[in-house]
């Protein structure tokens, strides 16, 4: 943003008086409170699982239910040299990942498809809002042990579900999205000489993505929960498996472990989408993309 | 422009336009009620009246944007019942495209035409340096000033080489300063291209610098009131400087005068607040 742009005269952030000690003063100022933040979280960290193993190893806290640090981290240890009671477990986390990866794929495309061309066409809208408002009101996490009874304890149906859920928070996205396009820019548009399909590529899809971008982080969480309920309901292979067999043995630790795998998945994926989300709307002004990001 | 046929400017026509909305209490709110007025073809009309008075309604239905509820308006000799073909659109607000960089916005009416992409970004750097922004191309919006959004928008909307030009307060939201100098800009483009041109403004400093008829309209429902047709001569030079000539000065005067009852009547209506 230097160079040009500070003709317009809009952008300067430093004003002439500002001389150069104030700015190295901010910039101090500035990094002493970054490494303040990184010391108190470090801190955070240390005081809840430092309690924990305290207070379990010191029988103030039963570990027999509430699992404790160092056996967690052996359970870990255990799964990585010898392996789950169904395989290794990297098997069994490439299979909940690959669930969940393409339950998210089918529903976000889905979503964006449905939400996109209901948002365009107000009369299908105006027939299918009631028995939308209808299955958005349903605990489709039961939808579960339908696909279990109907498609078996394969993958499919722990990528239906998770894609089931995706759908509806892609698809409600996608469609306000549509739906909240600037008139102007459509009017524009149109009298330029737009046709229907030029109008969606060029106005109405790029308008939405903020939208649509913005209900990915959320879909994938969703995508990762269909996919171990999947597991729990009905599975030979996964971590929802294992958790579930953790449970059966009265083995908190095992359920920490899995527990934790799946968040570095579930953190890694949403690092992917940030990345994604980057390029996509790399046209915003970056302080929304910020904003987004905190 | 070598590949495409210049447009030849177009007439317009409106007769007994009335438009009239549904509210959303369920009540008729006329906005304009049997409107009469032509723009002779390759003229600069500027429209003026106060807030409220159906400027921009008239506006959207020479553009084919909207349709009068009785009337017909004709561009060209052809009643209007789509978008009007060979017609350009300058917004009040920005209506540029916040996702593309300014040649991608600029090149969207060429894009929009069938134009092959590169033919179509040639022509859009072509203009972006004729409306003083070359070494902007890749910038987005939200990098420029207003007054270089505004240039961006009169580039987006002259690259068609447009038979029309309906412009709704396009400068309203600008400073003095910038404002004079788009007002500069915009005749010297207007110059060579001569599209026909309606303008809405509520400045009437700007009407008469810059138009060859300047129509008054009544407080709501919105009329014709009076036309009055600006006699000085072309080119017309600085719009700063021309303001301070006596034929200008008489002329300001004597549409002031017609044009401040309307206002004064609008403003009594928003006072008492009895309007719906």
């Amino acid at each position: 943003m230097s160079g040009p742009a500070g003709r317009g005269g809009a952008i300067s952030v430093i004003s002439p008086q500002t001389d150069a000690s104030d700015t190295v003063g901010v910039r101090h100022a500035a990094r002493r409170r970054k490494a303040l933040v990184w010391a108190a979280r470090l801190a955070t960290l240390i005081v809840v699982i430092g309690g924990w193993q305290l207070l379990t190893s010191a029988k103030i806290v039963d570990r027999f239910f509430w699992g404790q640090p160092s056996g967690i981290v052996a359970q870990l240890n255990d799964w990585v040299r010898h392996g789950t009671a169904y395989g290794s477990i990297w098997l069994q986390i490439w299979t909940t990942f690959k669930e969940a990866v393409l339950g998210f794929v089918f529903g976000v495309i889905t979503g964006v498809i449905v939400g996109v061309l209901l948002g365009q066409f107000r009369f299908f809208s105006e027939v299918l809002s009631p028995y939308i408002k209808v299955a958005n009101a349903i605990p489709r996490i039961v939808l579960g042990s339908l696909f279990t009874v109907a498609l078996g304890l394969g993958i499919a149906a722990k990528v239906s579900l998770a894609a089931v859920l995706v759908f509806f928070v892609v698809f409600f996205n996608a469609f306000q999205g549509v739906r909240e396009v600037d008139r102007n820019l459509l009017n524009n548009a149109r009298v330029l000489g737009a046709s229907r399909g030029a109008t969606t590529r060029h106005v109405v899809i790029p308008s939405a993505l903020t939208w649509i971008i913005a209900s990915l982080h959320v879909a994938f969480g969703l995508a990762i929960i269909g996919a171990i309920v999947g597991e729990f309901l009905g599975a030979q292979r996964g971590l929802g498996l294992v958790i579930a067999t953790a449970q059966n043995n009265f083995n908190p630790n095992g359920v920490f472990a899995a527990m934790f795998i799946i968040a570095v998945l579930a953190l890694t994926a949403e690092g992917l989408i940030g990345l994604l989300e980057r390029r996509l709307l790399s046209w915003r002004p970056p302080s929304q993309i910020e904003a987004s990001a905190a | 422009m070598t590949s495409t046929v210049a447009r030849r400017p177009a007439q317009i026509e409106l007769s007994g336009v009335t438009k009239r909305f549904l509210t959303p209490s369920g009540s008729m709110f006329t906005a304009l009620r049997a409107i009469d007025l032509a723009v002779g073809a390759g003229k600069f009309c500027a429209v003026v009246g106060p807030t409220g008075c159906g400027k921009s309604t008239t506006l959207t239905m020479v553009a084919g944007l909207d349709r009068p509820s009785t009337g017909t308006v004709r561009v060209g000799g052809q009643v209007v019942d789509g978008i009007t073909a060979g017609t350009s659109f300058m917004f009040q607000a920005d209506a540029l495209m916040p996702w593309k960089t300014v040649l991608g916005n600029v090149a969207l009416g060429p894009v929009f035409r069938g134009v092959p992409k590169k033919e179509a970004q040639s022509r859009a750097r072509d203009w972006v340096r004729r409306v003083g922004l070359a070494g902007f191309e890749e910038h987005h919006p939200h990098q420029l000033s207003g007054g270089m959004r505004k240039r961006v928008s009169l580039a987006a909307a002259l690259i068609n080489e447009p038979s029309i030009l309906l412009m709704d307060e396009p400068f309203g939201a600008l400073d003095v300063q910038t404002k004079a100098i788009m007002s500069n800009e915009l005749l010297g483009l207007w110059e060579q291209t001569r599209p026909s041109v309606i303008f809405v403004t509520h400045d009437l400093e700007e009407a008469i610098a810059l138009a060859d008829q300047v129509v008054v309209m009544t407080t709501g429902p919105g009329t014709v009131k009076a036309v009055y047709d600006i006699d000085l001569p072309r080119p017309r030079g600085a719009v700063q400087e021309i303001r301070f000539e006596s034929r200008f000065v008489e002329l300001h005067h004597q549409i002031w005068a017609s044009l401040r009852e309307e206002v004064e009547a609008a403003y009594a209506l928003t006072a008492q607040g009895r309007r719906s």
